[in-house]
């Protein structure tokens, strides 16, 4: 079927070379693992190899009770841990049918959106380490720190927030959020415009992205690409407009699309998102500011979760694409079987088809564009 | 019996003050580094992290050295030697600044002024490629072959718009030596314009500079140790001092090609306008006329520290493409034009 | 017109709905599978249905709900209404269920399809020709229940190591594991 078979390492043949790339390898961020057949530096065929950092999630979560199943949810995709539970937790509120109060919506958008703003930081901090360009990486995670110095005096926890409950959130917003978020704020779009000054018309920068790993609209929608890159393909789908939740229909924002679907389009769908989600934050706190200081924080749920048998599946739009968890009740305190959706599982598979027949060095330039997250990739 | 005495001095005075400098380069890399990218930097090791290189210093020596199984004994050990050696001895035709009268004696403020100074340059520039290649080749390992293999056609396609290059400046002053075009360049043309190479030769000098980027293997042509794609290339399977000399070899490199830009394209010991060896005696001018060079040469040494820090890095087809495709060209075109310039002149 | 009418439009005629279950808003069609792909086909290429997009493919051990309930603990009411009757022993529906997310970009609606796997006949017609998506989850199940793709380009573990002995997400296999050790095998 192939023309070349599936590389193995310590098999040369005849004109090519296999490389093993990762799974410790400075670019394979996490424990990814690549094997490559190259030609001098183009690759012929190239296989991923993922499970490295399997641990079990989805058997695990059969044995926990559904509260005990939130700090799990962290450990997806560990470079914004809050839309994890967000997602995991309206999973369960849509299995019970609960109605979780507004108030406690808004706070779950506010830190939803500041975990998008940091883990896109992440992702295009780290395209541009890969690509040689250091110096943006460190504007950028210097004020990835200053938004978890406002989730750790949230909730205590800088990377594994385990942020809120079923049925709502566990705490209020502190009462100086307001005096930081204006002081994030500046903070992070200057940051966002000295990396916009140091890469995004910076000839070389334009060069190694512009036109690599392009990707067809249908293409990425046949390969089931959802968020960031598949925007970056030029399909307009963004599930908080398109399936709202947590009152997202409420706020006005842009939802940018590119046109190639390369990297430069993926880098710059990244860079508009942020902005638009310091807009969401603007919105969502001046609702959350007209709502009474004594507003519930949590729907009517029992101590004991024991949803009704029954399953369902509820996404939402993660920083890296849809995340969705299928919950499988029995009617016992343990859920039945749940299966996560991770965004990166479905973009990393195709990619093979994104970097055969170019470079290595587009081979990683790819792979920090796509944000595969090892954590979220094997569960 | 004076003058070797003398040029033993300053051969190992020359040889310790570029190994210095380039010690002192790893300090001013990572603080400049730091300072760019808005955090501290290594700022333990005594006032401001001075000690720094020394602390690496001992530990790159103290280091255990490890050959790996497969690698080829004699290759990979050669690798490092034939690296360093001759960014060891490429600054001896560079000067470090005019001239001094001791006793009666003048000499020069160069190692050695050799008549074909830049033939010289060329020439040991390019072995430094062996070393790399070996120690690639050597290390039994792809990512290191890669590195070598990258190293390689780059620091040979990018050999030829260098010479190039400096065939222009050749052209102008109608000589070798580096003595003689430093000479060359005090005081002015047209009237206002330094006699300095960048204005005779600005085209030269950006193809120079790019060339010599590209030949020092820093960002953005740093391909060959790029460590996001290809580990650390060429010397992935180094430790201790083998790599510290590799490290060291680069820094003294960039020292050597800072001082041939100062020396070529920017006056020398020169400053713009004034003539400062008229006013001061033969000492003290010898002694300013060495730090006005060096002043130019920090400059240059810290635009490399500058460039890495800010600009990502090429792809490989790109930097060919660069190479064969832009400045070989553009280096023709600039001797064509210098010489129609001469023929018209003259 | 609402969804499960259309659904049941479309594959109504050829016989193809063997249930269809709503669960809190979401749709769910159990369908024969042996033509599972057509009716992925028919799903996707049907104007007024038009699921152009899967979104997620996965397997489901339904070995625990098949076997005799005992007798709850605690006598919620949620728990008794939706068991089956215990005294029910007859033929449990086959143990294992892939399950299909199904989403219309142009509609926003989502469908989840099911085919019922029999642990005797445990192969599927693979969903790798209609969507390259389904490539990796069909993999994924393979590793983590056993079950065939029929026709899949790669049927190789995704998660586990390629001589990993069991399935670990079926209901039998321990939390714990077996104590299953992967060697490591070094070539020159």
């Amino acid at each position: 079927m192939n023309q070349n078979p599936t590389p193995q390492t310590g098999h040369d043949t005849g004109d090519y070379v296999t490389v093993n790339i990762g799974p410790s390898h400075p670019a394979m961020h996490g424990t990814l693992r690549v094997v490559a057949l190259t030609d001098g530096e183009s690759l012929k065929k190239v296989d991923p190899e993922i499970g490295y950092l399997h641990r079990g999630v989805e058997k695990l979560g059969e044995s926990l009770t559904y509260h005990q199943f939130i700090p799990i949810t962290d450990r997806l995709n560990y470079c914004s841990a809050i839309p994890n539970n967000v997602s995991y937790e309206m999973a369960v509120e849509k299995l019970m049918g609960v109605e979780v109060p507004e108030k406690a919506q808004l706070i779950r958008v506010i830190m939803m959106e500041l975990a998008r703003i940091a883990d896109h930081q992440v992702c295009i901090g780290i395209l541009g380490v890969d690509l040689g360009a250091f110096t943006p990486f460190f504007y950028l995670i210097i004020q990835r720190e200053e938004i978890y110095e406002i989730f750790e005096w949230f909730n205590g926890a800088r990377l594994t927030n385990t942020f809120g409950r079923i049925g709502g959130v566990d705490a209020d917003l502190p009462d100086d959020f307001e005096q930081r978020w204006e002081e994030l704020k500046p903070n992070v779009r200057k940051a966002n415009d000295e990396t916009e000054k140091l890469l995004t018309h910076n000839r070389i920068w334009m060069d190694r992205t512009i036109g690599v790993s392009a990707f067809s609209a249908e293409d990425a929608l046949n390969w089931g690409f959802t968020g960031p890159c598949l925007r970056a393909c030029g399909v307009k789908r963004d599930l908080r407009i398109d399936e709202p939740y947590c009152m997202y229909d409420k706020f006005k924002f842009e939802v940018p699309v590119g046109k190639n679907g390369d990297v430069f389009d993926r880098y710059i769908v990244r860079m508009i998102e942020m902005e638009e989600s310091l807009k969401i934050i603007d919105q969502a706190y001046k609702l959350y500011k007209e709502m009474p200081a004594d507003a519930p924080l949590m729907a009517r749920v029992p101590k004991v979760i024991k949803p009704p048998a029954g399953e369902v599946y509820s996404a939402l739009e993660s920083p890296n694409g849809e995340l969705g968890f299928f919950v499988k009740s029995d009617g016992s305190a343990k859920p039945y079987r749940i299966r996560i959706r991770p965004p990166c599982f479905m973009i990393y598979q195709a990619f093979p088809e994104l970097v055969e027949g170019e470079l290595i060095a587009d081979l990683v330039a790819c792979l920090s564009s796509l944000n595969v997250i090892a954590g979220e990739l094997d569960r | 019996m004076d003058d070797w005495l003398i040029a033993i001095i300053k051969v190992v005075g020359i040889w310790v003050w570029v190994l210095l400098i380039a010690v002192v380069m790893t300090w001013v890399e990572r603080r400049g580094a730091a300072l760019i990218q808005d955090r501290p930097g290594p700022n333990r090791a005594g006032p401001f992290g001075l000690f720094q290189p020394l602390a690496d210093g001992i530990k790159l020596f103290t280091k255990e050295e490890i050959i790996p199984t497969n690698a080829q004994k004699l290759l990979y050990i050669m690798g490092p030697l034939l690296f360093s050696l001759p960014a060891f001895s490429a600054y001896a035709v560079v000067p470090f600044g005019d001239k001094i009268i001791l006793g009666g004696k003048e000499i020069i403020l160069q190692v050695s002024d050799v008549n074909v100074g830049f033939l010289y340059i060329l020439a040991i520039g390019s072995m430094g490629v062996y070393g790399v290649i070996l120690g690639g080749w050597g290390s039994n390992n792809k990512y290191s072959i890669l590195g070598g293999l990258r190293s390689t056609a780059q620091m040979v396609s990018y050999e030829v718009p260098l010479g190039l290059a400096l065939l222009g400046i050749v052209f102008v002053y109608g000589t070798f030596s580096l003595r003689d075009i430093s000479l060359a360049q005090q005081g002015t043309f047209l009237g206002f314009l330094p006699n300095w190479g960048i204005f005779k030769q600005p085209l030269g000098f950006i193809l120079f500079i790019v060339a010599a980027y590209a030949e020092a293997n820093r960002v953005p042509f740093d391909l060959p140790e790029a460590e996001s794609e290809i580990v650390s290339g060429y010397h992935t399977e180094y430790g201790s001092m083998r790599l510290g000399l590799y490290l060291f070899g680069e820094y003294v490199n960039l020292v050597t090609i800072s001082g041939i830009i100062v020396a070529l394209y920017f006056g020398s010991w020169h400053m713009p306008y004034i003539d400062l060896g008229a006013y001061l005696g033969p000492i003290s001018w010898g002694i300013v006329s060495f730090c006005i060079f060096f002043l130019k040469v920090s400059f240059f040494l810290w635009m490399f520290v500058w460039v890495r820090w800010t600009l990502p890095r090429f792809r490989y087809d790109q930097v060919m493409g660069l190479g064969w495709r832009g400045l070989i060209p553009l280096a023709l075109f600039n001797i064509f034009i210098t010489a129609l310039f001469i023929q018209l002149t003259v | 017109m609402d969804l499960k009418k259309r659904v049941e439009q479309c594959l109504g005629p050829d016989n193809l709905v063997v249930s269809m279950i709503e669960c809190q808003g979401d749709l769910s069609v159990e369908v024969p599978k042996r033509s599972v792909v057509d009716v992925m086909r028919l799903l996707r290429d049907t104007p007024d249905l038009g699921f152009n997009f899967l979104s997620d493919l996965f397997g489901v051990d339904n070995l625990d709900l098949n076997k005799p309930k005992k007798k709850p603990t605690k006598k919620t009411e949620e728990g008794a209404e939706t068991e089956e009757e215990p005294e029910e022993k007859g033929p449990f529906p086959p143990r294992y269920e892939v399950v299909y997310l199904l989403l219309c970009l142009e509609r926003n609606e989502r469908l989840q399809v099911k085919v019922r796997v029999e642990e005797s006949d445990m192969e599927v017609d693979t969903l790798t020709p209609v969507w390259k998506a389904a490539n990796w989850p069909e993999r994924e199940v393979f590793d983590m229940f056993g079950i065939r793709f029929k026709g899949h380009p790669n049927l190789k573990r995704l998660l586990m190591w390629d001589d990993f002995p069991a399935h670990p997400l079926r209901k039998d296999y321990p939390l714990e594991g077996q104590g299953e050790e992967r060697h490591l095998i070094y070539d020159d």
